[in-house]
């Protein structure tokens, strides 16, 4: 039986679940012109289960439901990133969705289901907490993506992104399996992580053990869009409304780094001389394919998916290094990639208006005789984006060569800074279109008046630079949670 | 104040770009008048250096120190010595002369032009007093940023891809002195260079550091054969972009030796002296010979700044050469003392030339040397500055060039005459082509119609080149001042190279 104690730990989660049902009975029950407020709510609501979550933090680890739900300073600091991005992905889609007559109860009520998924996968403690997190916000991803659905583009990235979902989860579900029957050969089987964590001392069926990891990683991999899993990021990404494909770059990054973590470490942690090749493998895969077929793209939103798969090699770096070090690296690199990428994408989202989609690199031509200001903390984003100091993305890049380097993985570190000398090309390019193109006769780019945007959106480029000027205390918040 | 004076010096014209940046397009004539107010009290802060630091007790002085990155052990540490004065100096000296250069040169965004300006001298005097390296490594990359967008702003015709090439070619270059730098952090837990320094490495890895810095401070230099962006990037710079480039962003690189490749890996220093003289020899020789028939004045004076700068790596390394092998400090003292002097020198004689070659620019709008001819009919004043000017590069005595120059020469031939003879080659063909040059330019009939009707320079142009002249013949006649502020530093250096780390 649940007791009391187990459902003030999850308090959070069970609060946004609730919140979610009711927005949703809400969304049903208003008149159309009271729509606008559900905005405001939702936000309201995810602020709320930021305040709850930093309120109520445990000060240490602590499990619920014997042991299916972990709350520790891990989840902890995703959660928070994860609600922040999310936050910031619905100040910028209001106007988007308005001007597109997008809005609708069942937007929000998705993000928030998507963004319960992911407390759920970063707080997993068992594999069927695992499989449950996932699950809830992929499918939620799915629909979201679809959110446009009588237009061509997003229905297909949606098929595609279901398909080929629905196959990394089934590649996960069966490794979760082995691992599962081989934890039974010698032992009790268990799907507790933390059991797991010493099969391999006692499991009569190694290989089994092996096998199954090897599936899991190819089910972490889709999920970080790490190559060669990375098929399905450039489409859907293009393919989904900005907003979506924001919270994909974003949240669903920081959700995929959690999962990684609890898979790897806390499970699989014994056999992690096995996995860390595995994950230099991908990491250098993911750092050649994301910045060589970016480098031609013309589409900024599918150049910021292959930047992503970039990216993610990056983030791989860290989780390769296997240790405390690698870790706090690697969520230090997630939670920045998930900033600067919501920054990005809400410059986009920032200059498109009804019937204009600013999705084009050329769309951005001149911008900075256009609009000084979005020009600016586009070229935030690009730099940071870029590894170029003083911004954010540089040290979070120093941070995983450095773990990389202490993990006796010098040679990766070196694979990894000749590809950030390739990326920068064509992150330069664009800030080149801003800044040194002349803009299109008869260009009507301008930025949306939306005051809200406005200021979150200045306010999250400018934290770039401000987190690249002071970045210890993030740091060390980071390092803490892994002990260190 | 002072204990601050440093940071200050940062700070101020960073901080100051931000009301330039928004007295906006509107308000051009306000951006100006505010970014020139700010680089003229950078100018006068930075004069109270020369009060404060203390040339006869050399070592590291204002220093600051405040723990940045605790987790990390990263410190913003600054502190300067006198090679950082002298560099700090001529950076706001140049800071405010490039502002009065581009006053209505600039039509385009003059807003954004200032503030890019004030943001890149405050970043280089950053560089120029950063004690810890990771500090110095991102003030080394951040000013990639401003002269990224000068020159693609408002450079000429091929920009965007000369500001490419600059800026992934110097980006390729340092990102291998980061993952050095990692490894040293491996090794020592800080990233301090006083530490650094005293740390104990192998041959092995000292040579693998050492390449990691050379191919960083070797393209910021630039030495061959890495200096192909350069004439580039100083063709399509705007003349305040040039000017800025050539006096004070080349000089990085060599500094960067003196505060990384000397005190850290010093062996593998000795170890390949001979590469890097061998090296800087081609920039003297070689170089010169490029540079005797370009035809575009830019290109040309970016060439013989190449060669110019072949002298002071030649200067630094030469000192290697003569203390490990010979012991002979007295002239390794000398070598190294004209390096600096060149450093400095080479920043005021360049920024002028190139000013020059702006001035004509703004008239005429072309930079073919066969547009020209006869320049001196219409335009005496600015001829008596054009021939001054040459006459400085091509390092007649009297000016600052003559002065370096010939310390390395008198230091190079106590290590071998062979060495001595072809950087004296330099004299011979920096003559050739900084005369030929005024020759094609300046003499002769006027065979352009335009050039008829170039007018005379202003004011503004009459007290940039004034200002330039003005300190190229004080250091070249009275160079002691320099020399002093600069010697115990640089004897404290030549002490270092003699301290095997292995």
């Amino acid at each position: 039986m649940p007791t009391l104690n187990d459902i003030l730990i999850m308090l959070p989660e069970f609060y946004l679940v609730g919140s979610a049902c009711v927005l949703l009975l809400a969304d049903a029950f208003m008149k159309p012109t009271q729509r606008p407020m559900l905005h405001w709510l939702s936000i309201a609501v995810l602020l709320v289960a930021i305040y709850l979550l930093v309120m109520g933090q445990p000060p240490q680890s602590v499990t619920a439901f014997g042991g299916m739900f972990v709350r520790d300073e891990t989840s902890e600091i995703l959660k928070v990133f994860a609600l922040l991005t999310t936050v910031l992905v619905m100040v910028y889609a209001r106007p988007y969705l308005n001007d597109r007559k997008l809005v609708s109860g069942e937007f929000y009520t998705l993000m928030i289901f998507a963004v319960i998924g992911i407390m759920l996968l970063v707080s997993a403690g068992n594999l069927v907490t695992v499989y449950l997190g996932l699950e809830l916000l992929s499918l939620s991803s799915y629909a979201l993506v679809a959110l446009n659905r009588d237009a061509r583009l997003p229905s297909e990235a949606a098929i595609k992104y279901f398909v080929l979902g629905a196959l990394a989860s089934g590649m996960l579900l069966y490794g979760m399996s082995m691992v599962y029957g081989a934890s039974g050969m010698g032992g009790t089987p268990s799907l507790d992580l933390a059991q797991l964590h010493n099969v391999m001392s006692y499991t009569t069926s190694p290989n089994l053990l092996l096998f199954g990891l090897i599936f899991m990683i190819v089910g972490i991999g889709f999920k970080l869009g790490a190559a060669p899993f990375h098929m399905w990021i450039p489409d859907v990404y293009q393919g989904a409304p900005t907003p979506v494909t924001t919270f994909i770059a974003s949240g669903s990054k920081l959700a995929a780094f959690g999962m990684a973590y609890r898979l790897l470490s806390s499970g699989m942690g014994d056999l992690s001389q096995h996995w860390q090749l595995m994950l230099a493998v991908l990491a250098v895969l993911s750092l050649a394919i994301g910045n060589l077929v970016a480098i031609v793209q013309t589409n900024l939103k599918r150049m910021l998916a292959y930047s992503t798969i970039s990216h993610m090699g990056y983030l791989l770096l860290g989780l390769a290094a296997a240790g405390p070090e690698g870790y706090a690296a690697a969520m230090f690199y997630a939670i920045c990639y998930a900033l600067m990428g919501v920054a990005a994408f809400g410059v986009m989202l920032a200059l498109s208006r009804a019937g204009f989609e600013c999705e084009e690199i050329s769309d951005l031509k001149g911008l900075n005789q256009k609009s000084p200001w979005m020009a600016f903390l586009m070229l935030l984003a690009m730099f940071s984006l870029a590894g170029v100091p003083p911004l954010f993305g540089f040290w979070a890049k120093v941070l995983v060569l450095e773990a990389a380097i202490h993990a006796n993985m010098l040679w990766l570190a070196i694979v990894g800074i000749v590809f950030a000398i390739i990326g920068l090309y064509y992150y330069l390019h664009v800030i080149k279109v801003m800044y040194f193109d002349k803009p299109v006769e008869g260009s009507v780019l301008q930025a949306q008046q939306d005051k809200p945007l406005r200021v979150v959106l200045s306010l999250n480029a400018l934290s770039l630079l401000v987190l690249g000027l002071y970045w210890g205390p993030l740091l060390a918040w980071c390092r803490h949670a892994f002990g260190l | 104040m002072f204990n601050h004076l440093l940071s200050l010096l940062i700070w101020l014209p960073v901080a100051g770009a931000i009301p330039v940046l928004l007295a906006g397009s509107t308000r051009p004539n306000l951006a100006r008048w505010l970014a020139l107010l700010v680089a003229v009290l950078t100018f006068a802060v930075s004069l109270f250096l020369l009060v404060q630091y203390h040339p006869d007790a050399g070592g590291m002085q204002l220093t600051e120190n405040y723990l940045w990155i605790a987790s990390w052990g990263v410190h913003y540490s600054l502190a300067a010595d006198g090679i950082s004065v002298a560099l700090i100096l001529m950076t706001t000296f140049v800071g405010i002369l490039v502002i009065a250069g581009a006053w209505e040169v600039i039509q385009d965004k003059p807003h954004q032009y200032m503030a890019a300006m004030l943001m890149l001298e405050g970043l280089l005097i950053g560089v120029f007093c950063a004690t810890d390296a990771l500090l110095f490594y991102a003030l080394f990359e951040a000013i990639l940023i401003p002269m990224f967008i000068l020159i693609g702003i408002w450079g000429g015709p091929r920009r965007v891809y000369a500001t490419l090439k600059f800026f992934i070619y110097t980006f390729f270059g340092s990102v291998f002195m980061l993952i050095a730098l990692l490894y040293l952090y491996q090794k020592a837990h800080t990233f301090d260079l006083a530490t650094l320094a005293a740390l104990p490495l192998t041959l092995q890895e000292q040579t693998w550091i050492f390449f990691a810095f050379l191919i960083a401070f070797a393209i910021k230099v630039p030495m061959v054969p890495v200096h192909t962006w350069l004439p580039d990037a100083h063709v399509e710079a705007p003349t305040g972009g040039s000017v800025v480039l050539a006096a004070v962003m080349l000089k990085v690189g060599t500094y960067g030796m003196l505060r990384f490749i000397l005190p850290i890996v010093p062996d593998a220093g000795a170890h390949f002296a001979w590469l890097i003289i061998a090296m800087s020899l081609i920039a003297i020789v070689y170089i010169g010979y490029v540079a005797l028939v370009q035809e575009d004045m830019k290109k040309l004076v970016a060439y013989s700044s190449v060669a110019h700068m072949g002298f002071v790596t030649l200067g630094i390394f030469i000192a290697f050469l003569l203390v490990r092998e010979s012991g002979n400090t007295d002239m390794a003292l000398l070598g190294m003392q004209g390096a600096m002097v060149q450093m400095i020198s080479h920043g005021f004689v360049s920024g002028a030339m190139f000013t020059c070659i702006g001035v004509m620019y703004d008239r005429l709008h072309t930079r073919q040397i066969k547009d020209y001819g006869g320049v001196i009919n219409v335009m005496p004043w600015f001829g008596f500055f054009y021939v001054l000017f040459a006459m400085a590069n091509c390092g007649l005595p009297g000016t600052s060039g003559f002065v370096g120059e010939f310390m390395v020469i008198l230091a190079s031939f106590a290590a071998n005459p062979w060495i001595a003879l072809f950087a004296a080659f330099t004299l011979i063909i920096g003559a050739a082509y900084t005369l030929w040059l005024v020759k094609r330019v300046l003499w002769g009939d006027i065979t352009n119609p335009h050039v008829a009707e170039m007018k005379e320079i202003n004011g503004r142009e009459t007290f940039v080149l004034v200002s330039f002249a003005a300190a190229v013949l004080a250091l070249g006649i009275w160079p002691q001042p320099l020399v002093h502020l600069m010697d115990s530093s640089v004897s404290q250096l030549v002490q270092q190279l003699a301290i095997h780390k292995i």
